[in-house]
């Protein structure tokens, strides 16, 4: 199977959807790159190049520059979504969609509930997430959890490219609107990618490795990081399952609770601030549902409570490491064995 | 009734393409001296046509005339060239400071310098301004330290915004210079509310703020028109019309049916579209929106029409989406070239002078920049300790943090 990167997996999802359905559109500022030029027409692609190529293949009336006001693409995609289009709307850095909060979170969300289940919003937004890409606290934020909270939302957030291809293909043929969740720091990242279209389907958690001793739970780029803590843990003969939701709305609770109630240990760890974040939320599920396998304290594992820095020297301290990770999961193993009841 | 044709979707296309020869022939530029300077009393809806034109004072031949000629003295010409000269040279400076890996992201304002140069000059120093980013002429010429700048760049020990923001995101609150913000046109509704608040408090201070003609799309911009009307706010807002937003040209921004500056005419406002890269035409223009504003007049809308002749920033390569020879097709020309031919004119300036100036600022600010390096660069450090980052979220560090820093080990 051909290697590809998180960018090329995203761009060819969105040109395998615009191919197989002429209804999906792509719209957001620079996306196209203003001017293009012939034949190299779509010069920018994006800031960070994933739509390279769309324009040339699919046109102007497909591939939309925008002006920039978040507050009307995405209530443009909403709109045009109403219609039966299916339009993919690039959000650029998810710390700008404090402009178009009322958009996402009064419209997009609630059509169908306010229009008696009549009405249908089959709206992709794609958006950029995460620290480490020494772009500050204005456009590092993860915020995964301010749209799981929503009702009505659906919120994907790919841990590899063969996720990402297999999540957005999904999104797009989705009749809800998703918000999709794009690493800044995980577009390089390469493995093998299937050529032809494919879905993964969502609330499914994909289960990464399978022990019996501590169960991590990570979110998106965490996934990669929980892997390479479990594989330094498992030479200390500690054996971690290591699972990855896919998505917060739906969340996969159901397993995440199964291999809970086969571990007894959870450690979740989660790039988004700590207060009412992901770790937190299913922290709480688990307690709530699981606490009588619980064989010691949930651990979460994320950065401070504090905006993210620009300095390398302070961001890198920032984001959960390797490190921090294994250090909580022999923090779980090192807990008293609770007796059970 | 049925549509005698389907619908079709409209999207502006540029007048050339990378490859294709550079057209400006879109733009109207009418003789320098030729337009009227009304009163600053003059009702909005009596100038409407100042929205649409261009307000120009120096001709092609580096002539001064017309209404809007400031009549500025020689020394205070050649202070405004200096100072638009050693923006070029930091900038030039920093952008290779950035390609030797000294910071990650730099953005010069080439050719736009007689914006923020000249207008800081027609503003009083105690004024408070809210810029976009490229407006590094405004805190050079408050005459903020270039230390202090480059210590903000290269995110070191005696940055003073504590390695917490990206570089060129400047603030000062000695310069009063507001924070700018890695995100859009949120400062201009601050702008007015900051002016707003001098109003009620009945001081004598204005507020002027900066905004790119691809932001005027964002819903703040028409937000902080909206209370500058309706409070008569004393604020000027300015749109920087550079004719790009990234690699998006300004057609895409909603230039291709109308003029930014005659965005202010829905709000009752006055607009003045001021060539920007014209010294004295964009110091008169600040000047009669400042008088207007500190007289209870009311706000203006400025237009500065210019070009971005390099790159978006030092992430972007404009020779993707424009082509090479445009920025030397540009019929506006460079402010530096056109202030310093204007000085020369009146037998205030030479050639070797001019040579002699760039090549002494280019050593003043080299001598900086190696005062800067001394106190750390983004590569080599030193930075910021880590355990920095706790301290000013709350005015009081609150025990959960506090706790997350001990965790941290510092």
């Amino acid at each position: 199977m051909p290697k590809k990167s998180f960018r090329q997996a995203v761009n060819e999802a969105l040109r395998q959807e615009m191919e197989r359905d002429p209804s999906v559109v792509v719209m957001g500022e620079d996306i196209a790159g203003g001017m293009g030029a012939p034949g190299e027409d779509d010069a920018w692609g994006g800031p960070l190049g994933v739509t390279k190529g769309l324009l040339a293949q699919f046109g102007r009336g497909r591939v939309l520059d925008t002006p920039i006001s978040e507050s009307a693409f995405i209530g443009a995609a909403a709109g045009a979504a109403a219609t039966g289009l299916r339009p993919v709307a690039d959000l650029m850095f998810v710390d700008f969609m404090g402009v178009c909060f009322d958009q996402i979170f009064n419209q997009a969300a609630k059509f169908r509930y306010m229009f008696g289940g009549k009405a249908k919003t089959p709206m992709v937004i794609r958006t950029m997430y995460g620290a480490g890409f020494r772009a500050a606290s204005q456009h590092s934020q993860c915020l995964y959890p301010v749209f799981t909270h929503i009702p009505g939302l659906k919120v994907a957030i790919p841990s590899s490219p063969y996720e990402a291809k297999g999540l957005m293909i999904q999104a797009i043929r989705d009749d809800d609107p998703v918000i999709f969740f794009e690493h800044k720091a995980m577009y390089d990242d390469e493995e093998e990618v299937p050529d032809e279209a494919y879905t993964i389907p969502f609330g499914e958690a994909n289960f990464l490795r399978e022990g019996e001793d501590v169960t991590i739970v990570a979110i998106g780029r965490m996934v990669k990081f929980a892997r390479e803590a479990a594989d330094q843990l498992a030479r200390e003969k500690i054996d971690c399952t290591v699972l990855d939701p896919r998505t917060t709305s739906p969340l996969d609770i159901g397993s995440i609770l199964e291999s809970v109630r086969e571990t007894g240990r959870l450690v979740v760890v989660d790039e988004a601030n700590p207060r009412c974040n992901m770790a937190t939320d299913i922290s709480a599920q688990a307690a709530e549902q699981a606490f009588d396998a619980l064989k010691a304290p949930i651990r979460m594992v994320s950065p401070p409570h504090v905006p993210v820095p620009f300095s390398p020297a302070l961001e890198d301290e920032f984001i959960p490491s390797v490190e921090k990770i294994g250090a909580a999961v022999r923090s779980v193993m090192a807990a008293p064995a609770r007796r059970a009841a | 009734m049925k549509n005698a044709a389907p619908l079709e979707l409209h999207v502006p296309e540029p007048p050339a393409r990378p490859g294709e020869v550079p057209d400006f022939g879109w733009l109207k530029i009418p003789p320098a001296g030729s337009v009227a300077r009304p009163d600053i009393a003059t009702p909005p809806n009596e100038m409407r046509g100042h929205a649409y034109t261009l307000i120009r004072v120096l001709d092609e031949q580096g002539a001064a005339s017309g209404p809007w000629d400031p009549k500025l003295d020689a020394e205070t010409l050649r202070r405004g060239l200096r100072t638009m000269m050693l923006t070029r040279a930091y900038d030039e400076r920093m952008f290779r400071a950035q390609r030797q890996g000294k910071t990650s992201f730099y953005m010069r304002c080439t050719g736009e310098e007689a914006i923020g140069v000249a207008q800081a000059m027609a503003l009083d120093d105690r004024d408070m301004v809210f810029p976009t980013y490229r407006l590094q002429g405004l805190l050079i010429a408050r005459g903020w330290p270039l230390i202090e700048m480059m210590n903000q760049v290269f995110s070191n020990t005696r940055d003073r915004l504590k390695g917490r923001q990206m570089p060129v995101l400047y603030a000062s609150k000695e310069a009063r210079f507001f924070s700018i913000a890695g995100n859009l046109a949120t400062h201009l509704p601050e702008a007015v509310g900051w002016a707003m608040a001098s109003a009620i408090k009945h001081d004598d201070r204005i507020a002027a703020s900066w905004i790119g003609e691809g932001s005027t799309a964002e819903g703040d911009f028409h937000h902080a028109l909206t209370f500058a009307s309706v409070y008569r706010v004393p604020v000027v807002l300015n749109i920087v019309n550079n004719q790009y937003a990234i690699s998006t040209f300004q057609r895409i921004a909603g230039g291709e049916e109308s003029t930014f500056a005659a965005r202010a005419l829905g709000y009752g406002l006055p607009a003045l579209r001021v060539d920007g890269n014209d010294f004295l035409a964009v110091y008169a223009a600040t000047r009669w929106a400042a008088d207007r504003a500190r007289t209870n007049v009311g706000p203006t809308v400025i237009e500065l029409v210019t070009y971005r002749a390099s790159a978006h920033s030092t992430s972007d390569d404009p020779s993707k989406y424009r082509s090479a020879e445009e920025p030397g097709r540009w019929p506006l020309g460079d402010p530096i070239a056109r202030l310093s031919g204007h000085l020369a004119r009146l037998g205030e300036w030479s050639e070797e002078r001019q040579a002699r100036l760039a090549s002494e600022l280019d050593s003043e600010v080299l001598a900086i920049q190696r005062e800067a390096e001394s106190y750390g660069t983004l590569a080599s450090g030193p930075h910021h300790r880590p355990a920095t980052m706790f301290e000013d979220v709350f005015k009081e560090m609150p025990w959960h943090l506090r706790r997350q820093r001990e965790e941290m080990g510092s």
